[in-house]
C-alpha cells in the first residue's frame, strides 16, 4: 500500500497546485469518481426548467440574510420603552422583538436592506415554488420515477409556508400579531385538543410571553433544518434521475439532450444565482416590504383593517373568510365548524395536488419510466384538473383579500364574499370543462397541422376565382415533435364471465378505475393522433391539386 | 340715614354725588359695554345666519327640509353643530348627488370658506352642537406623535388602516383614506361622526388625544412622509406586496430565465 | 394494484423503437425521429470580431460589478443612515437603503449577466446527448440483494427468537414517550382560564384613551368608546394577556332601538358594553357603523348587530359577542355588574 502511495505522489509531484489539491481531496473523498459521472452531466435548456433554480437561490439568499438578522434580533417579549431613532414610536411600550426589529430597520446600517431582501426573497421563494410545482404538474414530470421528488417538493412548499408564517410573526408587530391571534383561534377550534395545544404552544393564555422565542427556534432552526435536508435530497434526485425534456428531434425517453454542466451550466446556473440575488437586492432597495414601523407594536386590543397574511397563506385566509359561521353545541361541547372546516379543507386541498400523481398512475396502470414531458394539451384531463385546482386556489386568494378587492373595485365586501363562496365550487368545474375543450381544440389543430401543413398566410387565387390559403407541409422535425406523444386507450373491464362460464366478481375499485380511465382517455377526452395511413392518404391526395 | 339726609346740603355733597355718579357710570359701562359689543356681534351674526339660511334654502333644503328638520331624503340637522357642516360641505360630501351609492363620497367642494361659515352659522343656530375647531386645537403644537399613534391604532386603524389608507365596511360602505385630508376636517370628523363613522366626543377622546392623532397622521401619511424602505405599494400590507413580488419579482426572474435558457442566435439567421 | 391487471394493449407502444439510429423519413415512417439537427454556428463561432465584442461585453459587465461594489462600500460609509431623499416616482425614501440596494443589486446582477453572456456566446453550444439507464436494478442484482437480506435476517435470528423481537419493539415504542412527557411544562392546563376575565362586580369602566373612569354622560349616542377594567395598567406585566380578554367596546343606543330584551336589561340608559374580541378567532372587532349599529371584524368580516344582542348577521363567527352587564355606582361612574357570563373570544371544544 505504502509503495503505491509513494509512487503516485512522486509521479504527481510535478503537477500544478490545483491538481495536487484535487489529488489530496480525491485520496480522502473520492472526488474523481464523483466528477467522472457529474462534471459533464447534461442539462436540457428550457426557461421553465430554471424555475426550480429560482427557488433554490432564493432559499440560499434567505438563509444568508436570515443569519445576518439573527445577529441583531432579540427574540424576546419583554416589554421595553422605545428610544431609538424612529420618531413616531418614541416612548411607546413594545416587546423587545419589535424594538430590535425597529433597531435593525433604522439604526443598523444596511439592516433595513437585509430585512427587505429576506422578506422579498421569501415571497419570491414561495411564488417560485408554486410556479415550479405547476410546471412539473402540467408537463407530467411527476410521473415515475419522480414521484418521491414530487413529494419532497410538495413538502418544501408546505414547510416554506409555515417557515414564512413563523418568520412573519417574529417582529411582534400589530399585523403579524393579528395573524398569530388568528392561528390561536384556529387551534382553539380543534375538537377536544384545541385548548390544550393552544396552552402548550403559547405557554398559557394568548399572547403570553413565550411565543416569539418559540416561533424563533421553529423559524430559524427546526423548519429550515428540515427544509435544507429536503432540498439536498431533492437535488440529489434531480441529478440521479437526470432532467426531463420535451420531445423533439433526437430527444427520446432514453436520452437527455443539452449542454454539459462544465462549463455551460456552471456559468449559466452560477450566473443565474447572481441574477436572482441581484434582482431581489434591487427590489429591496426600491420597494418597501412589511414596514413594521407603520403598523406599530402588537396589542391584542388593537387592530387594523386590511389584516392579511403574506400571499402564500392567502388562500387559507380566503377559506376562513368565506366559510359561514357554523357552530354546533351538544352535550356541553362546542364544535366550531366555522373555523375547523376551513382548517380541514386547507389540508385536503393541498393534499389533493400532492396525491394526484399516485391517482393518475393508478388510473393509467403505467409502470414505465417517463422522461419525456407532456405538452399540457396532450393530457387534457390532467391539465383540466390542474387548472381547476389553480382556479380554486386563486378564488380563495381573492377571498383572502376580499376587503382590498372591495375597496379598490368599489364593490360590496359581502358581494365579494358571496362570489368567493359560490366561485369556490363553480369556478373549478367551469375551469375544468373549459380547459379540457381548449386542450382538445389544440390537439385538433396539431392534427390538422400534421395532416395539412402549416398555414402559410399566402392567399392564392385559383383559376376559377376561388381563394385558398397555401398550406406548407411541415418539416420532418415538426412532424415528429407533433406526433411524439403517447396516447392511452381507455381501460375495459375484461369479460365478466371466464372461459368456463363462471361469473367473475368485478370489484368496485375496478369499476371505478375503468370509469376514470374512460374519463381520461375516452373519445371525449383525447383526439386520436394522426396515423401514418391518414397522413399518406392526404399527402398523396394533395399531389393532385 | 338721618345723618345722610342731614348732610345733603353739605358743600361737598355735590362732589360726592358726582364721584358716585362717575363710579356708577364707569361700573355700568363696564357691565354694559361688552353687552353692547355682543349685541353688535349678534347683529353681524344674525346677518351671517341670514346669508347662511339663503344658501341653505338653495343647496340643502330639498333634502334636509326648509328648517333643517330633515326629510326622508336627509337627516335632521338640528343640533349637529357648525363642525359637522364645515366637514360635510368643505370636503364636498354635501350637497350630495341625488342618487348615491352605499355612502356619500368625498368630492370637490363648490362653496367658499365664507359661504361654508355662513351655512355653519345657520345650522348652529338651529340647535347647539360642536363648533368649528380652531387652529390651536388641531395644530401640531404640543402634540405627542407616538401617543397619537397608539390612540390611532386603538380608535381609528380598525377602519382606516394602520396609516389611514382606508378600508372596507359592510355592503359597499368604506372608511375613506385620510391622505390629503385637512387636519381641521379630521378633527371635525372625530367630533361629529359623519355618516356611519362613530363620533369621538371630547369625553371619550380628549382634545389633546385628537391633537395627538392628527399629529401622528401628519407624520405617517402626508406628502412629506418618508417611507424608508422605498415604494409604499399603497400601504395596504401583504396583498399589494404579494402582487408586487409576483409580478416584478418572480415575473422579472422568469423573463431573465427565458434569456438565460434561450438559444443564442445562429449566424445563418442573423 | 399491480400492473398485471392492465392489459398490455392499453398502454401506448414504446415510442422510441427507433432509438439510437437516426432514421430518415420514408414511405413507411413519415413521423420518424430524424435525430438531432446538425449544429449551426453562432456568429461568435465564425467571426472573431464578434467573439471579441462578446468578450468585451462580458468584461464590461464584470467591471461594472466591481464599480458597483465600490459604490456599495462608499454609500455605506458616506451616507448618513437617517438621510432621506426624494426619488421620482418612489417618493421620500431612505437614501442609504436605496443606494445600498441598487449598488448591491447591480454588483450581483452584472456578475450573473456576465457569466450567462459568456456561456451563451463564447462557450460551446453543441448539444450533447447523454444516455439514460433504467433505474430499476437488473433481476440478478435484485436476486443478490434479496439473498443477502435473507441471509442477514436469518443470522440475526430475529424471526426465531420472538422474545427478543417483541421486547425490542416494546422498548423502541416506549422510549419516545419520555420526549412527549418532557413537553408537559410547555404550558399550563386550560382549566377555566378561558372563562374568566378581569371584570367583576363593581369594577369601573376606564376609558382607554384618557385613562379616566367613564360616566354615563361621557358616552353620547353614535359615539364609540373603548374601556378596560379599573386597575389594569399598560405597564403591568400581564397587561397583554388580560386586555386580550377584557377589552370592551361601549356604545350608546336609543333605548327604543334595542331589539333584544336581555341587552336592554344589561344596559344602562341605552349604554351597552360588549366584548371587543371577536367570537370567530379573536380579532379586536370594532368597525362600528353608528347608523346601522353593525360592527364588522376587519379580519374575516364577521358582522354583528349591536342593537340586537350582537347576534351574527354575516361572516364566519358562530355566536354573538358576549355582553357585559353594567350599571352606575354611587358616585355616578359606570361599573361592571359582574364578569362576562360566557367565555369571550373564539369558541372552543369545552365552551359548551
Amino acid at each position: 500500500m505504502s509503495t503505491t502511495e509513494t509512487t503516485t505522489s512522486r509521479s504527481r509531484g510535478k503537477a500544478p497546485a490545483g491538481e495536487r489539491v484535487a489529488d489530496w481531496a480525491d485520496g480522502r473523498l473520492g472526488i474523481y469518481s464523483l466528477a467522472k459521472a457529474n462534471m459533464r452531466k447534461i442539462f436540457p435548456d428550457h426557461w421553465s426548467f430554471m424555475l426550480g433554480e429560482v427557488c433554490l437561490y432564493s432559499f440560499i439568499i434567505i438563509i444568508l440574510t436570515g443569519v445576518y438578522l439573527t445577529l441583531f434580533f432579540h427574540p424576546s417579549m419583554n416589554e421595553v420603552e422605545y428610544h431609538g431613532s424612529y420618531v413616531p414610536m418614541q416612548g411607546q411600550l413594545m416587546s423587545e422583538a419589535f424594538s430590535s426589529t425597529l433597531h435593525i430597520s433604522f439604526d443598523v446600517r444596511g439592516g433595513l436592506l437585509i430585512r427587505q431582501i429576506h422578506h422579498w426573497a421569501a415571497i419570491i421563494f414561495l411564488a417560485g415554488m408554486f410556479v415550479h410545482m405547476m410546471r412539473v404538474f402540467f408537463t407530467g414530470a411527476f410521473r415515475k420515477p419522480r414521484e418521491i421528488n414530487w413529494l419532497f417538493g410538495f413538502l418544501l412548499f408546505v414547510l416554506g409556508m409555515f417557515t414564512g408564517f413563523t418568520g412573519y410573526s417574529l417582529p411582534d408587530d400589530l399585523l403579524s400579531g393579528t395573524g398569530v391571534r388568528f392561528t390561536q383561534g384556529a387551534i382553539l377550534s380543534m375538537p377536544i385538543v384545541g385548548t390544550y395545544i393552544s396552552m402548550f404552544l403559547f405557554g398559557g393564555e394568548f399572547p403570553g410571553g413565550d411565543f416569539v422565542a418559540r416561533f424563533y427556534s421553529i423559524h430559524i432552526l427546526l423548519l429550515p433544518g428540515i427544509m435544507l435536508g429536503l432540498v439536498v435530497g431533492h437535488l440529489i434526485l434531480v441529478f440521479y434521475h437526470k432532467h426531463t425534456q420535451f420531445a423533439g428531434p433526437g430527444r427520446t425517453n432514453k436520452n437527455v439532450v443539452g449542454m454539459p454542466l462544465l462549463p455551460v451550466y456552471m456559468a449559466k446556473a452560477g450566473g443565474f444565482f447572481f441574477l436572482v440575488f441581484g434582482v431581489i437586492a434591487a427590489l429591496a432597495g426600491i420597494a418597501s416590504v412589511n414596514p413594521i414601523w407603520a403598523m406599530g407594536p402588537y396589542r391584542p386590543d388593537h387592530v387594523s383593517t386590511g389584516a392579511q397574511p403574506d400571499w402564500y397563506m392567502g388562500f387559507a385566509e380566503g377559506l376562513v373568510r368565506a366559510m359561514p359561521g357554523w357552530e354546533i353545541n351538544f352535550w356541553g361541547h362546542t364544535l366550531v365548524l366555522g373555523v375547523f372546516v376551513p382548517l380541514v379543507v386547507f389540508g385536503l386541498f393541498l393534499g389533493a395536488i400532492a396525491l394526484y400523481p399516485f391517482i393518475e398512475s393508478w388510473v393509467t396502470g403505467d409502470k414505465r419510466e417517463h422522461h419525456l414531458l407532456d405538452r399540457p394539451r396532450n393530457a387534457p384531463t390532467r391539465t383540466a384538473f390542474g387548472v381547476a385546482w389553480v382556479t380554486a386556489y386563486m378564488i380563495m386568494l381573492i377571498g383572502g383579500g376580499n376587503d382590498i378587492v372591495a375597496t379598490h373595485f368599489h364593490l360590496s365586501i359581502n358581494a365579494v364574499t358571496w362570489f368567493v363562496r359560490i366561485g369556490f365550487f363553480a369556478g373549478p368545474v367551469l375551469a375544468f370543462i373549459v380547459t379540457k375543450r381548449i386542450c382538445l381544440g389544440l390537439q385538433r389543430r396539431d392534427k390538422d397541422k400534421v395532416l395539412h401543413g402549416r398555414e402559410s398566410g399566402i392567399i392564392k387565387r385559383l383559376p376559377h376565382g376561388e381563394f385558398i390559403e397555401v398550406h406548407e407541409p411541415l418539416s420532418q422535425e415538426q412532424l415528429h415533435t407533433l406526433t411524439a406523444h403517447e396516447q392511452y386507450k381507455p381501460l375495459e373491464i375484461g369479460p365478466t364471465v371466464d372461459v368456463n362460464g363462471v361469473e367473475r366478481k368485478v370489484k368496485g375499485s375496478e369499476k371505478l378505475r375503468a370509469k376514470l380511465s374512460k374519463a381520461y382517455f375516452g373519445d371525449d377526452s383525447q383526439i386520436a393522433k394522426p396515423t401514418v395511413e391518414e397522413y399518406k392518404e392526404i399527402t398523396s391526395g394533395h399531389g393532385h391539386h | 340715614m338721618k345723618k345722610l339726609s342731614a348732610r345733603r346740603r353739605h358743600p361737598l355733597a355735590a362732589v360726592v354725588v358726582l364721584l358716585l355718579a362717575l363710579a356708577c357710570t364707569g361700573g355700568l359701562y363696564a357691565v354694559f359695554a361688552p353687552a353692547d359689543k355682543a349685541q353688535a356681534e349678534e347683529t353681524a351674526q344674525s346677518l351671517t345666519i341670514e346669508e347662511g339660511k339663503k344658501l341653505y334654502t338653495v343647496g340643502c333644503a330639498s333634502c334636509h327640509g326648509t328648517g333643517g328638520q330633515g326629510t326622508s331624503d336627509g337627516p335632521s340637522l338640528v343640533g349637529v353643530g357648525a363642525a359637522a357642516v364645515d366637514f360635510q360641505v368643505a370636503t364636498g360630501r354635501m350637497p350630495a348627488a341625488t342618487s348615491q351609492g352605499a355612502q356619500v363620497p368625498r368630492k370637490k367642494n363648490i362653496y367658499s370658506q365664507a359661504e361654508i361659515d355662513q351655512l355653519a352659522a345657520y345650522i348652529a343656530s338651529l340647535g347647539a352642537g360642536p363648533s368649528i375647531p380652531t387652529e390651536e386645537q388641531y395644530g401640531p403644537g404640543g402634540a405627542d406623535i407616538a401617543k397619537g399613534g397608539e390612540l390611532f391604532r386603538n380608535n381609528c386603524a380598525q377602519c382606516h388602516n394602520f396609516t389611514g389608507k382606508g378600508g372596507a365596511l359592510t355592503h359597499g360602505k368604506f372608511a375613506p383614506t385620510l391622505e390629503g385630508v385637512d387636519p381641521k376636517h379630521i378633527y371635525e370628523a372625530m367630533q361629529t361622526g359623519p355618516q356611519n363613522m362613530p363620533s369621538f366626543p371630547d369625553t371619550t377622546l380628549s382634545e389633546q388625544n385628537k391633537k395627538d392623532i392628527i399629529a401622528y397622521l401628519n407624520a405617517v401619511n402626508s406628502d412629506e412622509t418618508v417611507n424608508p424602505g422605498g415604494l409604499e405599494l399603497g400601504g395596504l400590507g401583504p396583498v399589494s406586496e404579494g402582487l408586487f413580488g409576483w409580478i416584478f419579482g418572480l415575473g422579472g426572474l422568469i423573463a431573465i430565465a427565458v434569456w438565460v435558457a434561450a438559444r443564442t442566435a445562429k449566424a445563418k439567421k442573423s | 394494484m399491480s400492473s398485471q391487471d392492465i392489459p398490455e394493449e392499453n398502454l401506448p407502444a414504446e415510442q422510441d423503437t427507433t432509438h439510437g439510429a437516426v432514421t430518415v423519413a420514408d414511405e413507411k415512417h413519415p413521423f420518424a425521429d430524424p435525430g438531432l439537427p446538425p449544429h449551426e454556428h453562432r456568429i461568435q463561432d465564425i467571426d472573431e470580431r464578434a467573439a471579441r465584442r462578446s468578450e468585451r461585453a462580458v468584461a464590461l459587465l464584470f467591471t461594472v460589478s466591481m464599480l458597483a461594489t465600490i459604490g456599495f462600500i462608499a454609500s455605506f460609509v458616506a451616507i448618513p443612515h437617517d438621510k432621506s431623499i426624494f426619488v421620482f416616482p418612489i417618493g421620500h425614501i431612505n437614501a442609504m437603503n436605496f443606494a445600498l440596494g441598487l449598488t448591491l443589486g447591480a454588483a450581483l446582477f452584472c456578475i450573473g449577466a456576465g457569466a450567462v453572456h459568456w456561456a451563451r456566446t463564447l462557450m460551446s453550444d453543441v448539444e450533447v446527448a447523454d444516455d439514460r439507464h433504467p433505474i430499476e436494478a437488473s433481476p440478478e442484482v435484485k436476486a443478490k440483494v434479496m439473498a443477502d437480506f435473507r441471509q442477514g435476517a436469518k443470522e440475526s435470528a430475529l424471526g426465531r427468537r420472538k422474545l427478543i423481537r417483541n421486547t425490542m419493539f416494546g422498548a423502541l415504542a416506549l422510549f419516545p414517550l419520555s420526549g412527549v412527557v418532557l413537553l408537559r411544562d410547555l404550558g399550563p392546563l386550560p382549566g377555566t382560564k378561558l372563562r374568566h376575565t378581569l371584570w367583576s362586580k363593581g369594577k369601573l369602566l376606564v376609558n382607554m384613551n384618557t385613562n379616566e373612569p367613564l360616566r354615563p354622560s361621557d358616552v353620547a349616542v353614535g359615539s364609540l368608546t373603548f374601556a378596560k377594567p379599573e386597575g389594569l395598567e399598560e405597564h403591568d406585566h400581564d397587561f397583554q394577556t388580560e386586555i386580550a380578554k377584557a377589552a370592551l367596546m361601549i356604545v350608546r343606543l336609543q333605548p327604543d332601538d334595542i331589539k333584544d330584551k336581555r341587552e336592554l336589561e344589561w344596559s344602562h340608559e341605552g349604554i351597552v358594553a360588549y366584548s371587543k374580541i371577536c367570537t370567530h378567532v379573536g380579532c379586536p372587532i370594532s368597525l362600528y357603523e353608528q347608523q346601522t349599529h353593525h360592527v364588522l371584524c376587519p379580519c374575516h368580516q364577521s358582522t354583528f348587530d349591536l342593537s340586537d344582542g350582537a347576534r351574527v348577521i354575516f361572516g364566519p363567527a358562530g355566536h354573538a359577542l358576549p355582553q357585559l352587564r353594567i350599571g352606575v355606582n354611587d358616585e355616578g361612574y359606570l361599573q361592571a355588574l359582574g364578569d362576562f357570563e360566557e367565555p369571550v373570544g373564539p369558541a372552543f371544544w369545552e365552551r359548551g
